[in-house]
């Protein structure tokens, strides 16, 4: 770019030409998409698994956010940015169409009119309107424990978005369609540092172990469907989770195998009570940091 | 930290004269130094310096955006914020990689920077209390950090000059993005125009620091011009910055707190208030209200993920044999 082109584009940085950074620009994530609910589709229902698609996506980019200028390389510090980027923007697609199909919990109670709907349910919802699961909230120690959540989130996530795309819900679909390629480089990623770090050093290995170790219990609810689940996926809208849990297993043992990591026994099922805004302090804490600004200024527009 | 293809030892060489004839050749000629021409020793030291210090700059300069990331006041500020700062991982990373085709070494230079050996921009060491001052850092500190850079696309070095090229066109995008921010702040409530007055109070000083000190206390300055490693006076580039901040200031609705501030017909530039300089000498020394925060997370980051970094290199290697 020659010197004086820079300039030039500084000082009329404020026109009507101005570019804006991939996803995020001005517009309503899904201005121009035809949000209208296909027939046989209770709008309640829809909104909620949208919810919990969303969170996920939202409280995951949180976790993986607060490793932004502590990773162990810049390399790091450009793909998790990435990752983070990648979910945040799917949270938001899913927010928005909650919002769409008037799914807000109590948000718009204290969310003042001028506030979109996603920003309404990100900030604006009390921890038990959350539809997140533990896996996601659960801290990380150390980035062992960062990575193996991550491949543990992302196949989960990857394995519902695949079947997603043939959702009923036309939405649904577009958001699933866009997300697998994102969750699929998601997934590669942190399998490929699981492998580093098991089959690593003695300390490595050893960390590799321990994240294992507190990330497996979390998978415990993961394939409990909800009511709203269940009703979704017989109306061919939503997955059931428990269709996605021999695949999840396959493809986690088989990382942690060739990360020459002991491969822990499976969990037994429990009640999805994340799905059902029951939380754990972390989520609370996490929420708290991530809505404070915006709940001290309601009236701001930002 | 060997380069082989450099020449350093070039002492006595019968060579030295031609190949420093040829190099005050290219640079006379405006052309580019690359990696294997042959360079004087000062050269490649103080580019190196510069260099590392641009690089260190973007990386610290990480943290103080990087504080709001998970407070940032909706989704798409968040996403306009990690991209932004994930940006500036980017940046250090190629700035990097330019310091090394000059022979260094990335970690030896972190260690510097850790190790106080190495400088960067001495306004990464002032605090971020308020959400404007996301929006001030990109108008003003990446406004100021684009007057210093964009002469640099054009420096003697190519690698440098041509990370520089990218670096600019995305630092031009924060700042407008910045000011964007501001715009829409001060759109909203009287509190919210009130923090980004007082965000500005607090930057502009410290941003008109960011050129350095006044021409006749920069002593290297003449050596870098004539390298063609410096493309402009400090002076020249604050004069540049406050001549173009003013008005955007005045679009705002901003004040910028020097009551000295006046429009110069005569000269066609705004002229401006006495700048204190021990403040910025304080600063740069390390006592500026941030310094040691700053430097104990980048260490924290070096040493507590030191052992993920063994790993991946026993992993390369263990599998690398096994390939063999």
């Amino acid at each position: 770019m020659h010197e004086e082109t820079v300039y030039d584009a500084l000082t009329n940085a404020h026109g009507e030409a101005g570019h804006w950074a991939f996803g995020t620009g001005f517009d309503d994530p899904l201005a121009g998409v035809d949000t209208t609910v296909p027939d046989g589709i209770d709008p309640a229902d829809l909104g909620a698994y949208c919810l919990m698609l969303g969170d996920d996506a939202l409280v995951l980019a949180q976790r993986l956010t607060q490793w932004i200028t502590r990773a162990p390389e810049l390399e790091e510090e450009v793909a998790i940015g990435n990752i983070a980027l990648d979910l945040l923007g799917q949270a938001r697609l899913l927010l928005a169409r909650a919002g769409s199909v008037g799914v807000l919990g109590r948000s718009r109670e204290q969310a003042t009119a001028t506030i979109p709907d996603e920003d309404a349910l990100a900030y604006f919802r009390d921890v038990d309107e959350f539809r997140s699961t533990a896996l996601v909230a659960a801290p990380d120690a150390d980035f062992a424990q960062a990575v193996v959540r991550l491949v543990a989130a992302s196949t989960v996530r990857l394995a519902v978005f695949t079947r997603l795309r043939s959702s009923r819900d036309p939405v649904l679909a577009a958001i699933a369609a866009k997300g697998v390629h994102e969750l699929a480089y998601h997934r590669d990623h942190a399998a490929r540092w699981v492998l580093r770090l098991g089959d690593g050093t003695e300390e490595s290995h050893r960390r590799a172990r321990s994240a294992v170790e507190a990330v497996w219990p979390l998978l415990a609810d993961l394939f409990t469907a909800t009511d709203v689940e269940e009703r979704l996926a017989a109306a061919g809208v939503a997955v059931d989770p428990a269709a996605v849990r021999d695949e999840v297993r396959d493809v986690l043992t088989q990382v942690l195998e060739r990360a020459t990591l002991p491969v822990p026994a499976w969990p037994a099922g429990a009640p999805p009570r994340g799905r059902l805004g029951e939380h754990g302090p972390e989520l609370a804490e996490l929420l708290g940091i991530l809505q404070g600004l915006a709940r001290q200024h309601p009236a701001a527009t930002w | 930290m060997s380069a082989p293809t450099l020449d350093r030892s070039a002492t006595g060489s019968p060579d030295e004269a031609t190949l420093q004839e040829q190099f005050d050749a290219t640079i006379a000629a405006d052309r580019r130094i690359e990696p294997r021409d042959w360079m004087p020793e000062g050269y490649r030291k103080t580019l190196v310096r510069q260099v590392a210090q641009h690089a260190h700059s973007e990386i610290i300069g990480m943290q103080p955006e990087g504080d709001w990331l998970l407070a940032a006041p909706s989704l798409r500020r968040k996403a306009v914020l990690l991209a932004k700062v994930q940006d500036e991982a980017g940046h250090g990373l190629y700035l990097y990689s330019a310091a090394e085709t000059l022979g260094a070494d990335r970690a030896d230079l972190t260690d510097k920077l850790i190790e106080g050996r190495q400088k960067y921009s001495s306004i990464f060491n002032y605090p971020t209390p308020a959400y404007a001052d996301v929006g001030v850092i990109g108008w003003l500190v990446d406004g100021a950090a684009i007057c210093n850079q964009v002469p640099l696309c054009r420096s003697s070095y190519g690698p440098y000059a041509r990370a520089m090229i990218r670096v600019c066109k995305e630092e031009s995008f924060h700042q407008r993005q910045g000011y964007e921010l501001l715009m829409t702040m001060m759109r909203g409530t009287d509190e919210q125009r009130a923090m980004v007055q007082d965000a500005v109070d607090r930057w502009w000083w410290p941003s008109l620091m960011m050129f350095g000190p006044p021409d006749d206390e920069s002593p290297n300055t003449a050596q870098s011009m004539a390298w063609g490693i410096k493309r402009h006076t400090n002076d020249e580039l604050r004069q540049r910055f406050v001549d173009m901040t003013v008005p955007q200031a005045q679009a705002l609705g901003v004040t910028l707190p020097d009551p000295d501030l006046a429009w110069d017909a005569d000269s066609g530039h705004w002229r401006f208030g006495a700048i204190d300089w021990e403040e910025f000498r304080r600063v740069l020394a390390g006592d500026g209200p941030k310094n040691a925060e700053r430097i104990a997370r980048r260490r924290a980051a070096r040493d507590d993920n030191a052992w993920v970094v063994e790993a991946a290199t026993a992993y390369a290697r263990k599998h690398e044999r096994g390939a063999a």
